[in-house]
C-alpha cells in the first residue's frame, strides 16, 4: 500500500535552509507505526506520535529534494517553464524517480519512494517495497495531473494550502485508503467524474 | 508555482497567537450552530485545517468544538463538509482526560473517513482489531452487535481499510476473518457479472438501478470472452464489478500476507510426483500453444474447485485469474491509459502467479507455461522491459522445479536490458531490488550473473546517486575470484563507462551534422572509427574479453572534457565506496596470486585515472589503506612483488604526484621485507632496496622539498632495512647524523623540522645498539599483533617508545662529538 502523499517544494525558499524543503501538503494512511511496535517498549504518547510522524515526512521531503536535484544537475535539461493549462504538458515535461528509503530512514522497514518533480515542486508517494512500480508510477502522474488542474497549481496561487481538502478527495477517489487501483479507462472515468462533481462544487 | 503569497500564508498560519486562535475555535463553534451549514463554515473549516496542519507541534481543539466537529463527520451529507471536518480532527487529537475516553463506539455509524480517522489515530493494534472486526461483520452480512455500530460505508471502501489493516498488522486478522474474507475474494474475482452494469448520474456511491445493458468488453473492443476481470470495459459497471476491482488491487498484498510459509510444505514424495506430472503435461501445453487457439483456456481448464478448502480455492481462483490476465494483455488495447495498464497488470499476474507457485509447488506446472510463452512474446520488445524482471523472478523461483532451461531469460535480462534500458530509473530499480533479494541464489546457480556484471555496472554509472546504496549491497555478489581484476578496473573506470554511456546517447539523438554535437571532441572520437575499439571495449556487456586495455590513457585523454559533466562527477563520487567494499570482499575470494595482482593493479592504475578534481586523490587514499590490509593479510606478496614496488618507490615523481599511496608503499617495503616475513627475502633485496630508497631520499632532500610525512616514512625504513643488514648502518646513520646537525633546510616550518629531527634521533640512537634496533623496528609476530601500537601505521611498538625515552635522556650527557 501507499504509505503517504505528499507535495513539497524542490527549489529555494525564502528563509528556509538550503536543502530544506517545504511540506505543501501531506497525508499519510494508517496509524503511526510506533503506535503499534513500540521502540523500547516505550509507548509514546499521542502528541509525540504525530510529532514523529510530521519528522518522517519531512525526511521523505528532504531526501526526495536532494534526489530532484542531483537527478536534474546530472541530465543538464533546461527546466521548461508551464502556465495554466498547460496541465498535460507540465507533466511530460516532468523528471521522475524512484529511491530506496533502507530501513531506519526514517520508517523501521524498508520502503519505496516515487517522485514526479513539475518545476519547484515534487509530488511523492512512498508505497510498501513490494508494491507493483508500473502501476504507483502511472497513478502517481494521474493525482499529479489532477492536483495540477484542481488546484491551478501553475498560476500563483495558494489553492493547496487552502482547498487541500480537494486533494484529499482526488486521493479518496484514486487511492482509495492508500490502495493503489487497477483501473482501466472506464473505471477511472466513473471516478473522475465523481472528483468532477465535487470539484464543480 | 510555489509563490512568496503561499509561503507568507504559512507563516501567518503558524504565527497565529493563542488568543486570536480561541476567538477563532469559538466563531467556528458559533458557525457550526446553525443548521444550514454556509459557504463561511467551509471556508473557516479550510482555515482551520491549515493552522493546525502547518504546526508541527500539535493543538487540541476546545473539547465542544471537537465533539460537534466528530458530529458533522459522521452525519453531514455534505461530502465536501465531511473530508473537511476530517482533515481537521487528523491534525489534531482527541481531547485528553479521564473522561474523554474516546472508543470505536464515538466513531459510529461508521463512514469511510471516520474509519480513516479510527486508524490514523490508532494507539494500539487493539484499535486495529476492533475496527477489523466491524469491517469484517459487515462484509459477512451479519448484524454487529448492536445497531450504533453498523457501518454506514460501501463495500469498496472496506477493501481498501483492510488493506491498510493488514499492512500494519496482520494478526488484527483472526483466523476466521481471513476465511471469511478469502471466500469473498473468490467470488468477487471469479463471479463478477459479465454484463454491463446500468449508468448511474451519482457515479459507484449511489445506488445501481436493476435494469442490465449488454455485455462487457475487451479492451481491444471485443465481446467479453470469460470471466469479468479489471481489464474488461464498460461505459458502466455494477457493485460486483468494482468489488472485482478492488479485491484484485488487494489479492497480491493477501496472499503475500496470509499464503505464504505458514501451512506445511508439501513432503518431498509429492515434490517428486508433481516434477513427474510436470514434464508430461508441460509438453502438453506446449502444443497448445503453437495451436496459437484464441479461445480463452482459462475456463475451459478451470478444474472443478468447489470442493478446496477457503485458502487453496482462492489460491486457484488467483491462477485462474491471472491466467485470463495474461491471454488478455496480448489484444490491442484502444485506449493508451489501458495499454499501461496491461503492462502493470502484467507485472501483477506473474507475481501473483509466483506467490501461489511458492505456496503450492504443484501449481507450477500450470503456471509455468505461460509464463514462459509470456516471456517468448515479449522478450524483444522492450517496451514490456519492466515485465521482464518478475518474469526473471519467476523463472529462478520455478525453473528448476519445471526442468526448464532459464539462459534465455538471463540473457534477455542482463545481456539485453541494461545495455538498452540503462536510464529508465524505475527499471533500474526493479533489477537492483530484484537483485538484491535474490543475490545469494544467484551468485550460487546462475553462472551468467558475474558474467554480465559490465552490463550491470551501466545502471549505477549513469543513475549513481540512487542506485550507490544497492551497489553498495550486491557488489560482494559480483565479486569472485574470475572477475576480480577486471571488476576492479571496471569500478576505476566507472567515470568514463558514465561519459560513454552519455555520448552513446548524444550520438544517437543527435543526427551527424547537428551543430548540437560539434565542439565536443569526445562525441567525434565516439564516432570516430578509428577509437572504436576503446569505446566499445568500454560499453562491453560481458565479462571475459580481458581486465583491460593498452590504450588506456589515451581513452581517458579523449574523455577529458567529461570530467566537469555532472553525471561523471556523481558517478565519480560513488567510485571510492564502492572500492572499499570491492577490496573486503575480494581478499574473502582470492588467493596470493591474485592478491599479488591486486597490487600491481593499484600500483599501475594509481596514475591511470580520469582525470577529476579530487577523484585520483581519493582513490590513491582507498589504495593506500588497502594496501596495507593486503600486505598485513599476506606479507609475502610484499617479496613477491619487490620489483614492482621498488619501481614504484624509486620514482621521484610518485613522492610529489602521490604522497599518499607512496608513504603508504615505502612503508610496507620496510615493514615486511625481512626475512620473518617471508624466508625468501636476501640480503641482495633488503640492500637494492635500501639502495634505492636511499637515492630517493637524497634526491629530495638535496633539491625538493619533502613532506615531513615522507621523509620519516622514508627515514623509517630505511632505518628498519638497515636493522636487518648490519652493514648499511653506518649509511643510514651517517645521514641521520647530518639531519641532527641540522641541516634541515627543505622544512617549511620549525614545526615540521623538529618532528624529522626528533624522528632521525630515535633512530640514531636506536641504530647504536643492533640487535635492540632489530627487535624494536622487526618485532615478533607476537609484539606487532597484540595491539601494542599506538598508530597502526608507524610501526613503533611500545618498547621502542620506552627505550626511546631511556637513550633520550642518556643522549643530554653525551657530547655530540661522540658520534662521528
Amino acid at each position: 500500500m501507499v504509505q503517504c502523499f505528499l507535495i513539497h517544494t524542490v527549489g529555494p525558499v525564502n528563509g528556509l535552509a538550503p536543502g530544506e524543503s517545504r511540506v505543501l501538503y501531506s497525508q499519510v494512511f494508517g496509524p503511526e507505526q510506533s503506535a503499534l511496535t513500540p521502540l523500547d517498549e516505550i509507548q509514546l504518547e499521542p502528541e509525540q506520535r504525530r510529532l514523529l510522524q510530521k519528522e518522517r515526512v519531512a525526511v521523505v521531503a528532504r531526501q526526495v529534494r536532494s534526489a530532484v536535484t542531483l537527478s536534474r544537475e546530472a541530465s543538464g535539461r533546461v527546466l521548461v517553464e508551464t502556465v495554466l493549462g498547460e496541465e498535460l504538458a507540465a507533466i511530460q515535461e516532468a523528471d521522475t524517480g524512484v529511491q530506496r528509503l533502507g530501513r531506519g530512514e526514517p520508517w523501521v522497514g524498508e520502503k519505496t519512494v516515487l517522485w514526479l518533480a513539475v518545476q519547484g515542486l515534487a509530488f511523492t508517494l512512498v508505497t510498501e517495497p513490494h508494491e507493483n512500480l508500473l502501476l504507483a508510477e502511472g497513478t502517481l502522474k494521474n493525482i499529479t495531473r489532477h492536483c495540477l488542474e484542481h488546484l491551478r497549481m501553475l498560476g500563483t496561487g495558494s489553492d493547496v494550502l487552502l482547498k487541500s481538502d480537494r486533494v484529499d478527495v482526488l486521493l479518496h477517489r484514486l487511492m482509495p485508503h492508500g490502495l493503489l487501483l487497477f483501473a482501466n479507462h472506464r473505471f477511472t472515468q466513473s471516478l473522475e467524474k465523481d472528483m468532477t462533481n465535487y470539484m464543480a462544487k | 508555482m510555489y509563490s512568496a503569497g503561499t509561503e507568507s500564508l504559512i507563516k501567518q498560519a503558524r504565527d497565529i497567537g493563542e488568543v486570536d486562535l480561541h476567538k477563532f475555535y469559538s466563531r467556528i463553534s458559533k458557525q457550526l450552530t446553525t443548521r444550514e451549514h454556509s459557504h463561511d463554515v467551509i471556508d473557516s473549516l479550510q482555515r482551520l485545517h491549515l493552522i493546525l496542519a502547518s504546526n508541527k507541534y500539535s493543538r487540541r481543539l476546545p473539547v465542544e468544538l471537537h465533539r460537534r466537529l466528530l458530529s458533522l463527520c459522521l452525519s453531514s451529507s455534505v461530502e465536501q463538509l465531511t473530508v473537511l471536518t476530517l482533515a481537521v480532527l487528523r491534525e489534531t487529537l482527541p481531547p485528553s482526560g479521564p473522561e474523554q475516553n474516546y472508543t470505536l463506539q464515538d466513531y459510529c455509524p461508521l463512514n469511510s473517513h471516520a474509519a480513516a480517522l479510527v486508524i490514523s489515530q490508532a494507539g494500539c493494534k487493539g484499535d486495529l482489531s476492533a475496527l477489523s472486526s466491524v469491517l469484517l461483520r459487515s462484509l459477512d452480512g451479519r448484524a454487529a452487535e448492536g445497531p450504533s455500530l453498523t457501518p454506514n460505508l460501501p463495500l469498496t471502501q472496506t477493501i481498501p481499510l483492510l488493506n491498510t489493516i493488514i499492512t500494519y498488522s496482520p494478526d488484527s486478522l483472526s483466523e476466521d476473518h481471513v476465511i471469511v474474507l478469502s471466500k469473498k475474494l473468490v467470488d468477487w474475482l471469479r463471479y463478477a457479472s459479465v454484463q454491463q452494469g446500468v449508468s448511474s448520474s451519482g457515479g459507484f456511491f449511489s445506488s445501481p438501478r436493476i435494469r442490465q445493458l449488454g455485455t462487457v468488453a475487451e479492451l481491444d473492443g471485443s465481446v467479453c470472452g470469460d470471466f469479468f476481470t479489471v481489464l474488461c470495459v464498460s461505459p458502466s459497471f455494477s457493485e460486483d464489478q468494482w468489488m472485482n476491482l478492488y479485491s484484485f488491487s488487494l489479492l497480491r498484498h493477501w496472499l503475500i500476507t496470509y499464503h505464504s510459509g505458514n501451512e506445511g510444505n508439501p513432503s518431498t514424495d509429492t515434490a517428486a510426483d508433481g516434477r513427474l506430472v510436470l514434464s508430461f503435461s508441460l509438453s502438453h501445453e506446449d502444443r497448445s500453444e503453437v495451436d496459437g487457439s484464441v479461445v480463452s483456456m482459462v475456463s475451459a481448464t478451470s478444474s472443478s474447485s468447489r470442493v478446496l478448502p477457503p485458502k487453496e480455492r482462492l489460491r486457484e481462483k488467483s491462477l485462474e485469474y491471472c491466467q485470463r490476465l495474461l491471454e488478455q494483455s496480448d489484444r490491442k488495447a484502444l485506449k493508451r491509459a489501458d495499454a499501461d495498464l496491461q503492462k502493470a497488470c502484467l507485472v501483477e499476474a506473474v507475481c501473483i502467479l509466483d506467490s501461489v507457485c511458492l505456496e503450492d509447488a504443484g501449481c507450477v506446472y500450470r503456471a509455468f507455461p505461460c509464463v514462459k510463452s509470456l516471456f517468448g512474446r515479449l522478450n524483444s520488445d522492450l517496451s514490456y522491459s519492466r515485465v521482464l524482471v518478475p518474469i526473471a523472478q519467476f523463472y529462478l523461483n520455478h525453473g528448476e522445479t519445471a526442468a526448464v532451461d532459464s539462459e534465455c531469460v538471463w540473457r534477455c535480462v542482463w545481456g539485453v536490458l541494461p545495455a538498452e534500458c540503462f536510464n529508465q530509473p524505475y527499471l533500474a530499480y526493479e533489477m537492483l531490488s530484484f537483485i538484491r533479494a535474490n543475490q545469494l541464489l544467484l551468485q550460487n546457480s546462475v553462472p551468467l550473473y558475474t558474467h554480465y556484471f559490465p552490463n550491470l555496472l551501466k545502471f549505477l554509472a549513469w543513475d549513481s546517486p540512487s542506485l550507490v546504496s544497492d551497489y553498495i549491497d550486491v557488489l560482494p555478489s559480483l565479486v569472485t575470484a574470475g572477475t576480480a581484476l577486471e571488476l576492479l578496473h571496471s569500478l576505476l573506470d566507472l567515470p568514463c563507462l558514465t561519459a560513454a554511456l552519455t555520448l552513446q546517447l548524444r550520438s544517437a539523438c543527435l543526427p551527424l551534422s547537428d551543430p548540437g554535437g560539434r565542439g565536443l571532441t569526445s562525441l567525434e572520437a565516439f564516432r570516430s572509427p578509428v577509437y572504436r575499439g576503446l569505446f566499445l571495449f568500454l560499453l562491453r556487456g560481458e565479462a571475459g574479453s580481458g581486465d583491460t586495455i593498452d590504450r588506456l590513457s589515451m581513452l581517458h585523454d579523449l574523455l577529458l572534457e567529461a570530467s566537469d559533466w555532472p553525471r561523471v562527477i556523481q558517478s565519480a563520487q560513488s567510485v571510492p565506496v564502492l572500492l572499499h567494499v570491492y577490496f573486503n570482499t575480494v581478499t574473502e575470494v582470492s588467493d596470493e596470486r591474485l592478491l599479488a595482482q591486486l597490487v600491481l593493479v593499484m600500483l599501475e592504475r594509481s596514475s591511470l585515472l580520469l582525470n577529476i578534481p579530487t577523484y585520483q586523490e581519493e582513490i590513491h587514499r582507498v589504495f593506500s589503506y588497502h594496501l596495507l590490509r593486503l600486505c598485513k593479510l599476506h606479507p609475502s606478496v610484499v617479496v613477491d612483488q619487490s620489483r614492482e614496488l621498488l619501481e614504484f618507490a624509486g620514482m621521484t615523481a610518485n613522492v610529489h604526484s602521490k604522497e599518499d599511496l607512496y608513504t603508504h608503499v615505502v612503508w610496507v617495503l620496510g615493514e615486511y621485507l625481512s626475512v620473518s616475513s617471508d624466508t625468501r627475502c636476501s640480503v641482495d633485496l633488503i640492500t637494492s632496496c635500501f639502495e634505492t630508497l636511499e637515492a630517493v631520499l637524497f634526491e629530495i632532500t638535496f633539491s625538493g622539498s619533502p613532506t615531513p610525512r615522507i621523509a620519516t616514512s622514508l627515514l623509517s625504513t630505511l632505518a628498519k632495512l638497515a636493522s636487518r643488514s648490519h652493514d648499511l648502518i653506518p649509511r643510514v646513520s651517517l645521514f641521520l647524523s647530518k639531519l641532527r646537525s641540522g641541516t634541515v633546510s627543505w622544512c617549511h616550518s620549525e614545526e615540521d623540522a623538529v618532528a624529522v629531527v626528533t624522528r632521525g634521533e630515535e633512530l640514531w640512537s636506536l641504530l647504536k645498539l643492533p640487535s635492540v634496533a632489530l627487535s624494536v623496528l622487526t618485532p615478533p609476530p607476537l609484539a606487532s599483533a597484540s595491539g601494542w601500537h599506538r598508530d597502526a601505521n608507524t610501526a613503533l611498538p611500545v618498547r621502542l617508545r620506552t627505550l626511546t625515552s631511556l637513550t633520550y635522556t642518556d643522549l643530554k650527557h653525551t657530547p655530540l662529538a661522540n658520534t662521528h
